[in-house]
């Protein structure tokens, strides 16, 4: 570290190297799936690391499959429906936390943490036999109702730590100099509060995305079963290929939004993970 | 909330104030409430009967036999035992790990943006994507971890390897998220008190015991609280690379399979029943023995 040293070409080579086995660390298993997505049926059990032939027919293979499509179909429609909904009411929630006076403020942030420590397997069971005798099992509301309700803690923290930091006085000088209660909170409040509330939009989604407990729980055929749950079911376009190449390019396909989030929103999610987990 | 103190409340004000926050709370309070906790007190009930779908004409109440079962089966045990040590293994050497990586993106000199961007990456992939993909590197023939390191074994069809493998899974996949923890308690490191430590001689790793470690404590408690919490619930890993064979199963699979293979409610609610007071017990040692704050409890304190 930089305590009372001089940032020598030594120093920086050192930090170098260590970044390099970071780098790597991270991005082996990933580089990983994506080459075994790129490897032709008679190179797949080669075991390099690198294809030696390349091909897209993994690709075109589960994309002719109406399972892949429906499973991904299935979860983006509820990855997007469950963090628009945990979202607004996210924000509605962490706004009276961050800004007003009312009883039972404490029993919320209570209630969500406890929310956010409990074991999601105690509620399949339940949820189970509740959501067959409601007809919900194997439905999106099935799947949206218990995403919502893990990603609301997760929203509150980060959005109410937001909230804390926003100027809430310039609210007030603008409406001395003149502006109605609606515009100060729109040309004043919204545009402070936008990235925060993006941010956690950004958590959410890749919350829901990655649920797997839940997916393979509460449904039980293609018409809600997201790509997960539908990667560890899938047996390849005929039941008799070694479905390999085939899983490793679903998994990429499922990669790819992810890593979009990662690549360009990096310092927003750095800020939302830690400002809604310590400053909470 | 303090903002508002300097302000001379009129009754009428502060009554719309407190009808304006139970409005905006009510939406996300009733979804939480109804979607946890009637399932927790159906669960409690469910557990106290003999309730198993494929026979549901047997269908009765038996009281506590169902916990007798559950806590008399060497099955479950096996389970719990394992998913102990995969705990308390796989938080310890994220722990280490996330620790020195919340150092590397808090002080590297070249390529900070960079780092951080890519070690990011494990935490948005999709744990069963990660999954596949370990599984694949030590599948013989298939994985390059596999040739050229078991030398023709089949670790994941042997129990300690398989073990190990799967901390390796969970490690790799969570670390990012301690890191990300930690470098937030590292930013409350003030760099006055690393000059001084420093000019009294301290050397880099007194100044990490005896200066970081004790500012960051809040934090540190915080992260291991959730990801002892987090790891304990592992499912995902497991289901992939081993499906619980050769005694890896945890008892969130053992629920799972209890209720969707088996479906046996009883049984599969007084597994979950039994996880949830032992995730309680987990929190509470980690609040009273520890000391760790709930994040949230201080309100306002800590800015």
């Amino acid at each position: 570290m930089a305590i009372g040293g001089a940032v020598t070409t030594g120093r920086k080579v050192r930090w170098g190297l260590v970044d390099i086995l970071v780098v790597a660390f991270a991005l082996i298993p990933v580089l990983w799936i994506i080459s075994l997505s790129f490897k032709t049926k008679d190179t797949l059990n080669d075991g390099s690391f690198w294809p030696q032939e390349w091909t897209l027919k993994n690709y075109a293979d589960i994309f002719q499959t109406s399972e892949f499509l429906r499973a991904l179909v299935n979860s983006i429609g509820i990855a997007v429906i469950s963090t628009v909904i945990a979202v607004v009411l996210g924000t509605m929630a962490a706004y009276a936390i961050a800004r007003l006076e009312f009883p039972g403020k404490q029993l919320l942030v209570g209630l969500s943490l406890l929310i956010a420590m409990f074991p999601q397997v105690s509620l399949v069971t339940p949820l189970f036999n509740i959501e067959r005798n409601l007809g919900l099992f194997d439905t999106w509301a099935g799947l949206i109702l218990p995403y919502i309700t893990f990603a609301l803690p997760l929203s509150i923290y980060t959005l109410s730590a937001f909230f804390r930091e926003i100027p809430w006085e310039l609210e007030k000088a603008a409406k001395m100099d003149g502006a109605t209660p609606a515009q100060a909170f729109r040309k004043v409040i919204a545009p402070l509060a936008a990235p925060g509330v993006f941010t956690t939009a950004i958590l959410v989604f890749i919350f829901c995305w990655n649920d797997f407990l839940f997916a393979i729980s509460l449904t039980s055929t293609t018409a809600s079963r997201t790509v997960p749950a539908a990667l560890s079911f899938f047996t390849g376009s005929s039941q008799f290929e070694d479905p390999t190449g085939q899983v490793s390019a679903a998994a990429v396909v499922i990669t790819i939004p992810i890593i979009i989030f990662v690549l360009f929103f990096q310092r927003r999610i750095v800020a939302g993970l830690t400002s809604g987990a310590v400053k909470g | 909330m303090s903002h508002r103190k300097g302000k001379p409340v009129l009754s009428e004000g502060k009554k719309a104030e407190r009808r304006l926050g139970l409005w905006l709370c009510a939406p996300a309070f009733i979804v939480m409430i109804a979607v946890t906790g009637y399932p927790i007190v159906y669960s409690i009930w469910l557990s106290l009967q003999r309730y198993d779908l494929r026979f549901p004409a047997q269908q009765e109440f038996i009281g506590f036999a169902n916990y007798g079962a559950v806590l008399t089966s060497s099955y479950w045990w096996t389970a719990f035992g394992t998913t102990m040590f995969l705990t308390v293994v796989s938080v310890a050497i994220e722990f280490v790990l996330g620790m020195a990586l919340a150092l590397i993106m808090h002080r590297t000199l070249v390529g900070r943006g960079l780092v951080r961007t890519v070690a990011l990456i494990p935490y948005g992939i999709v744990t069963v994507v990660a999954a596949f993909s370990w599984y694949f590197a030590w599948t013989p023939d298939t994985g390059y971890l596999a040739n050229s390191l078991a030398s023709g074994g089949a670790p994941l069809t042997e129990q300690w390897p398989s073990l190990f493998i799967i901390i390796l899974a969970e490690v790799w996949k969570t670390t990012p998220f301690m890191a990300l923890l930690l470098m937030a308690g590292l930013a409350l490191v003030p760099e006055d008190l690393l000059k001084a430590a420093a000019m009294d001689g301290a050397s880099a790793w007194q100044r990490f015991t005896k200066v970081m470690l004790p500012v960051m404590k809040p934090a540190i408690l915080v992260a291991l609280l959730f990801r002892t919490l987090d790891a304990f619930r592992i499912f995902d890993n497991i289901y992939v690379l081993t499906n619980g064979a050769q005694d890896t199963g945890s008892v969130s699979m053992m629920t799972y399979d209890n209720l969707v293979k088996g479906l046996n409610l009883g049984i599969g609610s007084t597994m979950a029943v039994l996880i949830f007071i032992t995730v309680a017990i987990i929190a509470f040692l980690f609040i009273k023995v520890f000391g760790t704050a709930a994040p949230g409890t201080d309100d306002g304190g800590k800015r």
